[in-house]
């Protein structure tokens, strides 16, 4: 597994098989269940590989993709045996996969070499974004990068409280104008702080928000100017974070907060709860904005870039 | 994906124009339709095909029925019938019994435990109770300042101990502050939990046997996807729940997890949560809930919202006024702002059945009757009370005031004469009562929420 070698070192991968062993054990498990004892691609097998796909959230329309061509494959190959009808049912999913999102990050590198590097976070309520810059800024802060946290959520009670407390654990400087104010004003002098006191990365937290909400997407795509406002590149990220137990809303989510802000990268999170994580096939399936990065706990280290392969490959062990 | 399931039942049953019975052959589109709209909705891939297989047996069981009905729509109501009959079941009220009632609430991370923990105190302290919050999240950063500033906001106090980890401690504390000082309720708001991670499990569980409340809640976001049967049925093993809180549900998520948690624990859906204000707290009806989930619309909630900003003397007022023909721009902007009152209208228009597709590449904000205000707005105070003096040297001016051409004035002001017209000609009209004033610009609104109240007098 030299793979695994490269890019996971022993303890980051063992989160993720924590993480995934229950999505394993019904998932995929399931599946090989499935396929073992099966010679051909009978009707049968299709059935049920349709149930686990869909019951692990990964959507209908997709779910019918995976499945034709898998058929597809088989076709072309002729008779098959369990094992190779496996790995085609394994690969089919890593193509999917990297057909609809950019190259694989390895690491946490910064989305842009400019500096300050500006990051806006946005998402629905409680998806765990908070959370995510925390863990987010710690990963900088161990790579010897200054950051700064800027509290835009000025909204749901104590945001900025929480906040504060994330910055005080990673030990980055923070910026807030308290409760209640702009948080376009907010995220404009987080830039500012940024710039002036020589910071690598600023990230700028955002109250969630249901995308179906006009007014606050409008309020968000006001954000994103006024960062660009005061630095004509910025900001250099996107990030829409999203809640891995979500179902098919998620879609939904990734299509709104798209259109207000050209989101740029997916973060899902709660990958550790869930029992599926297939939610992640359907976005990719149908965004061309890349899965950054997976959380797979609460500890401010349990957040990892996503792989693909390695997130299949794990799937399948 | 399925905007409408009538629509696309009626389209399954198309080829089979002259059968006049529904076969085992003939429903199989359709069924497999109703499972794909369900799928979509979220609604857990076993149980909906369980559900179907009961839909099923109940449509064949139909006897000689198409001849006055069109099998699309006997399908539809079979299904939206067994749906609202799943979900519903006795009324669930939440008890209310203990001296203090305790009532602990417990769910995922991020689900809204603490927001609906703040709108159920404001809930009973609008029906007289005095109720106590507890911040026993003694994990996730500012939870306690959190629910604090919650507190202040709607005047409930809060009992936290920000100092002490223990959250059995707490609430046990909290519990007798509450005897103290006269609190007849004990809300327990605690830490986010997922249903695998042991040592909380163990901790809510300990929780309630040292707190032994009267009722215990389970928050879940009704945006959540197939797992909500695992989690549910987790959480109900280890704290054995008396009802489920459903939140989130103002966004634009079909919910169908309410019916997987539903069949799955058989735990009635004691509230909805929708936004973030305080008051945004409902009791659950299993009826709406189905259209919901199948897509439908949501007619009654339109009508109700309608109905809340609706002010019966203010009606009386205006009635009388459309009768006499008076209705001027005065009104017209009272009603635009009654409109407004009612929230989003882009999420207003989908709950009217079929308007979803209608409204989805439509770009409808809160701003749509900016226009029409500004042009009111630059009129005087004689002009608005007196339409019928607009000459064109005024147009021009209020052409210039609100910074539109004349042409729009022009438009406006014909939109509104034939308006008028009619709603006097209707108010002439037998059927006409102050009800149908609520939403103007159109006697379907009317007529809408005529039927409607019919409808909730028969409960």
């Amino acid at each position: 597994m030299s793979f695994f070698n490269r890019f996971f070192n022993k303890e980051k991968k063992e989160d993720l098989d924590k993480g995934l062993e229950k999505t394993k054990s019904n998932f995929f498990g399931k599946l090989a269940k499935a396929v073992a004892g099966k010679k051909t691609v009978d009707i049968s097998f299709l059935d049920e590989l349709e149930s686990v796909l869909i019951s692990s959230d990964v959507g209908l329309d997709t779910t019918i993709k995976i499945l034709d061509r898998l058929e597809e494959e088989v076709n072309k190959e002729g008779y098959i045996n369990t094992n190779e009808l496996n790995e085609i049912l394994r690969s089919t999913i890593v193509q999917l996969l990297s057909e609809n999102n950019t190259v694989d990050i390895e690491d946490y590198t910064l989305p842009s070499t400019e500096t300050p590097c500006v990051i806006l976070v946005v998402g629905v309520n409680g998806v765990g974004k908070t959370t995510t810059i925390g863990k987010l800024a710690w990963q900088y802060k161990q790579q010897g990068k200054k950051v700064v946290l800027g509290a835009g959520d000025t909204f749901r009670a104590a945001a900025v409280d929480q906040l504060k407390i994330w910055s005080e654990r990673v030990g980055c400087d923070f910026y807030s104008k308290g409760m209640n104010t702009d948080p376009a004003a907010v995220a404009y002098e987080t830039v500012k702080y940024a710039q002036e006191n020589k910071c690598d990365v600023a990230i700028i937290d955002t109250a969630g928000r249901l995308h179906t909400k006009i007014n606050l997407m409008k309020e968000l795509s006001k954000i994103k100017k006024s960062i660009s406002k005061r630095m004509e590149t910025a900001p250099h990220e996107v990030l829409l974070v999203l809640d891995a137990t979500t179902g098919q809303n998620a879609i939904e989510q990734a299509r709104h907060f798209t259109e207000a802000t050209d989101v740029t990268a997916l973060a899902l999170t709660k990958l550790d709860g869930t029992a599926k994580g297939g939610v992640a096939l359907g976005i990719s399936d149908q965004f061309k904005v890349p899965i950054k990065y997976i959380g797979v706990g609460e500890k401010i280290e349990q957040l990892q870039v996503f792989n693909k392969r390695a997130f299949v490959d794990s799937l399948f062990q | 994906m399925f905007d409408n399931l009538s629509d696309r039942l009626e389209g399954a049953f198309k080829s089979l124009r002259g059968e006049n019975k529904l076969t085992e052959l003939n429903i199989a589109q359709s069924i497999k339709e109703i499972r794909r709209a369900l799928v979509a909705a979220d609604v857990n891939y076993k149980i909906a095909k369980e559900f179907t297989d009961t839909v099923k047996d109940k449509a064949l069981g139909q006897e000689n029925v198409l001849s006055s009905v069109k099998p699309g729509q006997l399908m539809v109501k079979i299904v939206q019938d067994e749906l609202t009959a799943l979900m519903g079941g006795e009324a669930a009220e939440i008890n209310l019994k203990g001296k203090p009632t305790v009532i602990l609430i417990a769910g995922l991370q991020g689900s809204g435990k603490t927001t609906f923990s703040g709108k159920l105190a404001n809930f009973l302290k609008k029906k007289k109770k005095s109720p106590l919050l507890v911040a026993c999240d003694v994990y996730r950063p500012a939870a306690i300042n959190q629910i604090s500033v919650l507190g202040e906001q709607i005047g409930v106090p809060v009992y936290k101990e920000e100092e002490n980890k223990d959250p059995v401690e707490i609430a046990l504390k909290a519990i007798g502050h509450a005897k103290d000082h006269n609190f007849d309720v004990v809300i327990v708001d605690t830490a986010g939990r997922l249903s695998i991670d042991e040592a909380m499990m163990t901790e809510i569980s300990n929780i309630r046997e040292a707190i032994q409340p009267e009722e215990t809640l389970f928050v879940v976001d009704s945006m959540t996807g197939q797992d909500a049967v695992n989690t549910a049925k987790a959480f109900n093993d280890v704290i054995n729940y008396d009802g489920v809180v459903l939140t989130k549900l103002d966004g634009d998520t079909r919910g169908g997890a309410a019916l997987s948690i539903k069949y799955t624990v058989g735990k009635p859906i004691k509230f909805v949560s929708s936004g973030e204000k305080m008051d945004t707290l409902d009791v659950f009806f299993p009826d709406r809930m189905a259209q919901r989930i199948l897509g439908m619309g949501d007619i009654t909630s339109f009508v109700e919202k309608a109905q809340e900003q609706f002010d019966e003397k203010e009606a009386k007022r205006l009635e009388k006024k459309i009768r006499k023909n008076k209705f001027d721009f005065n009104d017209f902007h009272d009603q635009i702002n009654q409109i407004r009152k009612m929230g989003d209208i882009k999420s207003l228009l989908k709950m009217i059945p079929g308007m979803g597709k209608l409204t989805r590449n439509l770009d409808i904000d809160n701003n749509a009757f900016k226009k029409v205000e500004a042009i009111i707005q630059s009129m005087t105070p004689q002009e608005r009370a007196n339409p019928e003096l607009l000459n064109m040297s005024r147009k021009n001016r209020i052409a210039g005031g609100c910074g539109q051409t004349i042409n729009e004035i022009n438009m406006f002001i014909k939109q509104f004469d034939e308006m008028r017209k009619m709603m006097h000609k209707m108010s002439k009209s037998p059927g006409f009562a102050g009800g149908a004033a609520g939403v103007p610009g159109g006697g379907a609104g009317g007529g809408r929420i005529s039927r409607a109240r019919k409808k909730k007098k028969r409960r």
